[in-house]
């Protein structure tokens, strides 16, 4: 064997590394700039998945000890099953993606240089790279606060904008909350792991064999999984993500929301499984009911957006909150000592994090195929691109379906493998969380019906009726490089819907190392068509024969009816026998979600308004009529503005020690004298 | 003689085809008899169905594939599910490929190209339709699964052919869980198959209908095409509903006297079932769109109460 699979992962973000030396070089030649890096990204990210693949599939687990970083604190990699799956989803969509950025930047090329863009988006994905491979707290800490910069500066690429800078500001404050939680969390770790006595603990092998009391234990967990939460925009920690993803550009979007929002779900997974392996129940309670919240509270606020990116956005924040629902069902049942329910749940948990990855990262990039096309990222203006944009339409269906978990589509899979986890539940001993599961259940029925509304919404409103805006720019439809990625996207979101036995019994690996227990031997035991977690007589899908059934069906009654073609005329549209018909009469973004909104308004902070347009001729023969309303978070208000209001407070308070005169700062003097000559004798 | 495995799955997506009409004709029937009219026969959704198969179709200037698509797929997956759910006998070979959470996928899958189709025009009826239809099923759906899920938790398994299988071994007692996983079954399955009090399956007045107004724009073949497929989609929800709690009669073994015996048990079920349907819709009105959340609300109330029960109890 020449090569390792960890010497093919460094390989890789060593090239992601030289890239920006090449970027300054051809700067000058924006198209070779683009084309050049985007082929050289994409390598990059295949050589990743190559070895990720390569990892999961040998279970190979490779070291590397770099002797660079503080002396005498070595960075360490290691390459195990667990770190090369999370290789494998976020190289393959960086593959997808920077396919599809070869065409998506060369939109910038005349407007703006994007040689910032190509550099840090390089950084971005080495960061992501890093993280994963990271074997110690220091080389993690490092790399999470790589890929934290080059994402802000990413936000920040349009940053003449003052929403930009803004949303920005934002996400890196809340990244800096969260690493220094998770900071925070490696240090009460590595502390316990050394007995506080050196600094050996730094290294997750150390962590790894440590014992911890179940209080510090606890302490670590917490913080770590604030932090990473923070990263992820669990609710109530996801204000910042509504407002940084859409206003990235697209490929960047693309990436942010389908995978770097997974390297929190790596971190969470690996620190509570890996690191500190034994738990109390309730931590899973507790991740349970957050997941639970995320879910439903994302696909809600999702729903009362018409921000096409926006929506998508808050999106992750509900399929964050799906994941973390399958990792709490993994942590309840391992502190019950059920290891092969816990491996479903956590096999669950991780093909929902793969399968958000690609339907996110497609659904994102055809996001950015219309916004590239149309200028425009207010569905309200929107309508009846499938006419001008078919490919792309078609591809954003495949990922509308998969996203709102409907057969044969892979996010069906993985929603049906946590309603199976949900479903075992009777096997718990303690009944406080038997009560809490159906309704856990039953609130991600909700989230999944809700998002296919959501879904209906944002493909119908944005691609079918007419234009519902004044002028229709000149659509065109998204070149080739942009149509392959994401046409790749769509055939893995396809190929993971219908042959989930081979992916599971692929990744099986992962369970088995970490909790010592695996469900392919069940979940393929009927043949590899079928899926069957724990027992054939319990469960079984196909998502194959599905598939197959629906052409099978579709073709008969196709050939069957056009024996006889009846002809088929094109007339105007009948509406009713209604006439004056016009496209401002279709239903857009805001009408469609009325009904949900009225239902389920209190959890919003809604202001609506409905009347006369101001300042026509005559009151009483209003020609407009104005419709305001907007929809606020009220989190926002109910944590986020104290907070921010508290701070101006303190930092004010603080800001008035500094008077600028030489006279108070010498009582300043004087008085911490005397304080410290009457207490320090 | 023993007949091939994939016979009683064409003897079932027959039954299915050949008899959601009469079903519907036979409710149909009913419900003019019980308001004093005189009904137009039982056999009228055939004529109804051979009439729209022979016309053309005028399809609206602007229509996408998805409008032309869609038809296909509501039928294609009404028969899909007539392949899995245990009409006549549940040793179907097709059953392992979907159990009751995956039924409950394929009539989303449907619903969601449905709504799809009402927008495609963009007409301000199509998306009435879609924007109504989508709030009502999402807050349908999450009771649907909980009633299911409380029949699948006492029996152990999700797949269809497990659960008849288990009630059949099982003695069967009287659980309130399962009464209450009815009770909410039936309310959602008056939701979902588009009954009084939430839609009216007869009225084309606009600012009432739901399913309809997505459907407007339908004509000739198409138009036939969806009409069978909710026809369908009635029968199949009352099959699901006895394959779930009133199974007997199901064949297990897959010979002509068994399948003849479930066919005769399966007619007289539904003649019931369509008494039953008839009584409710006779003695409700169609509920206004926002009164529907409580009802609605009711059904997950009782579906929970049902789950809880299960656990508490059992």
């Amino acid at each position: 064997m020449i090569f390792s699979p960890i010497e093919i992962a460094s390989l890789s973000i060593l090239v992601l590394f030289l890239l920006p030396a090449l970027a300054v070089l051809l700067g000058q030649n924006q198209r070779v700039l683009v084309v050049v890096c985007s082929f050289l990204t994409g390598t990059a990210s295949l050589l990743s998945v190559i070895a990720g693949i390569w990892t999961v599939g040998s279970r190979i687990t490779g070291k590397i000890v770099l002797l660079i970083g503080l002396p005498d604190l070595p960075f360490h990699l290691r390459l195990d099953p667990l770190a090369g799956f999370f290789l494998t989803v976020i190289g393959l969509l960086s593959f997808f993606v920077s396919i599809y950025s070869a065409g998506y930047l060369r939109g910038f090329i005349g407007h703006r240089p994007v040689t910032r863009l190509v550099v840090f988006y390089a950084l971005f994905i080495a960061g992501m790279f890093m993280v994963v491979l990271a074997d110690d707290a220091l080389f993690f800490l490092v790399s999470w606060e790589v890929m934290a910069a080059a994402s802000y500066f990413l936000v920040m690429f349009e940053d003449e904008k003052r929403e930009n800078r803004k949303a920005a500001l934002l996400y890196i404050v809340i990244a800096h909350v969260g690493a220094i939680a998770i900071l925070l969390s490696f240090g009460v770790m590595a502390g316990i792991a050394s007995g506080f006595g050196s600094f050996n603990g730094y290294t997750f092998d150390a962590m790894r064999q440590a014992k911890f009391p179940v209080e510090w234990a606890t302490v670590a967990f917490m913080l770590s999984f604030f932090g990473f939460a923070a990263k992820a925009g669990v609710v109530p920690l996801h204000v910042w993500l509504p407002e940084a993803h859409p206003v990235a550009p697209s490929n960047v979007s693309a990436l942010m929301s389908g995978v770097m929002l997974k390297t929190a779900i790596y971190g969470i997974v690996r620190v509570t499984f890996d690191l500190i392996k034994v738990f109390p129940w309730w931590w899973g309670a507790i991740v349970l009911v957050l997941g639970l919240v995320s879910a439903v509270m994302g696909v809600l606020y999702a729903l009362m957006q018409h921000d096409l990116k926006r929506l998508l956005a808050y999106h992750s924040v509900e399929n964050i909150g799906i994941i973390l629902i399958g990792i709490g069902l993994s942590m309840i049942f391992t502190s019950f000592h059920l290891p092969v329910l816990a491996a479903l749940a956590l096999i669950a948990a991780l093909y929902h994090t793969l399968n958000h990855a690609m339907f996110k990262g497609l659904l994102f990039m055809g996001a950015g195929a219309v916004l590239h096309a149309t200028k425009e990222r207010n569905m309200e203006e929107m309508g009846g691109l499938i006419h001008l944009m078919p490919w792309t339409a078609a591809l954003f269906l495949v990922g509308c379906i998969s996203i709102s978990a409907l057969p044969p589509f892979n996010g069906f899979v993985s929603e049906w493998l946590i309603f199976q986890a949900f479903l075992l539940s009777p096997s718990l001993p303690a009944p406080l969380i038997r009560l809490l599961i159906p309704l856990g259940a039953a609130l991600l029925a909700l989230t999944g019906a809700l998002a296919a509304a959501c879904f209906v919404k944002a493909f119908g409103v944005t691609f079918l009726g007419h234009w519902r805006g004044h002028d229709r720019p000149l659509v065109h439809e998204a070149d080739w490089s942009m149509r392959s990625g994401m046409l790749m996207a769509a055939i893995t979101c396809l190929g993971l819907g219908i042959l989930p036995t081979m992916v599971i019994g692929w990744m099986d690996v992962i369970p088995e190392q970490l909790l010592g227990s695996k469900i392919s031997t069940s979940a393929g035991a009927a043949g590899w068509m079928w899926l069957t977690p724990i027992a054939p007589q319990r469960a079984s899908y196909s998502g194959l024969v599905v598939l197959l059934g629906f052409i099978v069906i579709f073709a008969a009654a196709y050939f069957i009816l056009h024996v006889k073609a009846g002809r088929i005329q094109r007339g105007p549209i009948w509406d009713c026998g209604f006439e004056k018909i016009n496209a401002r009469m279709q239903y857009n973004a805001t009408s469609f979600s009325m009904p949900i909104r009225r239902i389920f308004g209190y959890l919003f902070n809604i202001k609506e308004h409905f009347g006369p347009a101001p300042q026509q001729a005559h009151p009483a023969f209003p020609r407009k009529l104005h419709y305001f309303l907007r929809v606020r978070d009220r989190l926002w208000y109910w944590i986020y503005k104290p907070v921010i209001k508290s701070s101006y407070w303190f930092s004010r308070g603080i800001g008035n020690l500094q008077r600028g005169r030489i006279q108070t700062y010498l009582i300043y003097s004087f008085i911490t004298i005397i304080v410290l000559l009457v207490f320090v004798r | 003689m023993k007949p091939g495995p994939f016979f009683i799955e064409i003897v079932q997506v027959a039954a299915l085809l050949g008899l959601a009409p009469l079903f519907i004709g036979w409710v149909r029937m009913l419900k003019c008899w019980t308001q004093g009219r005189s009904s137009a026969g039982i056999l009228q959704p055939y004529r109804d169905l051979a009439k729209l198969f022979s016309k053309n179709i005028i399809l609206a200037e602007n229509a996408s594939w998805i409008f032309r698509f869609t038809p296909y797929l509501v039928f294609g997956t009404a028969i899909l599910a007539g392949g899995i759910i245990p009409i006549l006998s549940f040793d179907l070979p097709l059953a392992p490929t979907a159990d009751v959470i995956v039924l409950v996928g394929l009539f989303a899958i449907a619903r969601f190209f449905t709504a799809l189709a009402g927008m495609d025009i963009g007409t301000a009826f199509g998306g009435m339709g879609a924007s109504r239809e989508m709030t009502i099923a999402s807050l349908a759906e999450p009771a649907m699964l909980m009633s299911i899920f409380t029949v699948s938790l006492a029996n152990k398994s999700t797949s269809l052919g497990q659960i008849v299988q288990v009630i059949y071994s099982g003695q069967s007692v009287l659980r309130p869980s399962i009464i209450f996983a009815l009770l909410a079954f039936i309310l959602i399955t008056l939701t979902e198959t588009g009954r009084i009090p939430v839609d009216n399956p007869a009225t084309h007045l606009e600012l009432t209908m739901i399913h309809e107004a997505m459907v407007l724009e339908y004509s000739g073949r198409h138009l036939a095409l969806i009409e069978w497929a909710a026809m369908m989609k009635l029968f199949l929800f009352v099959m699901l509903g006895i394959a779930c709690f009133a199974p007997w009669g199901i064949a297990g073994t897959i010979d002509f006297v068994a399948v003849l015996t479930a066919f005769i048990f399966m007619v007289l079920k539904l003649a019931f079932i369509g008494i039953g349907l008839i009584f409710i819709e006779t003695g409700l009105s169609k509920m206004r769109l926002f009164r529907l959340t409580e009802f609605l609300g009711a059904a997950f109330l009782m579906a929970t109460l049902g789950m809880l029960s299960f656990y508490i109890l059992e």
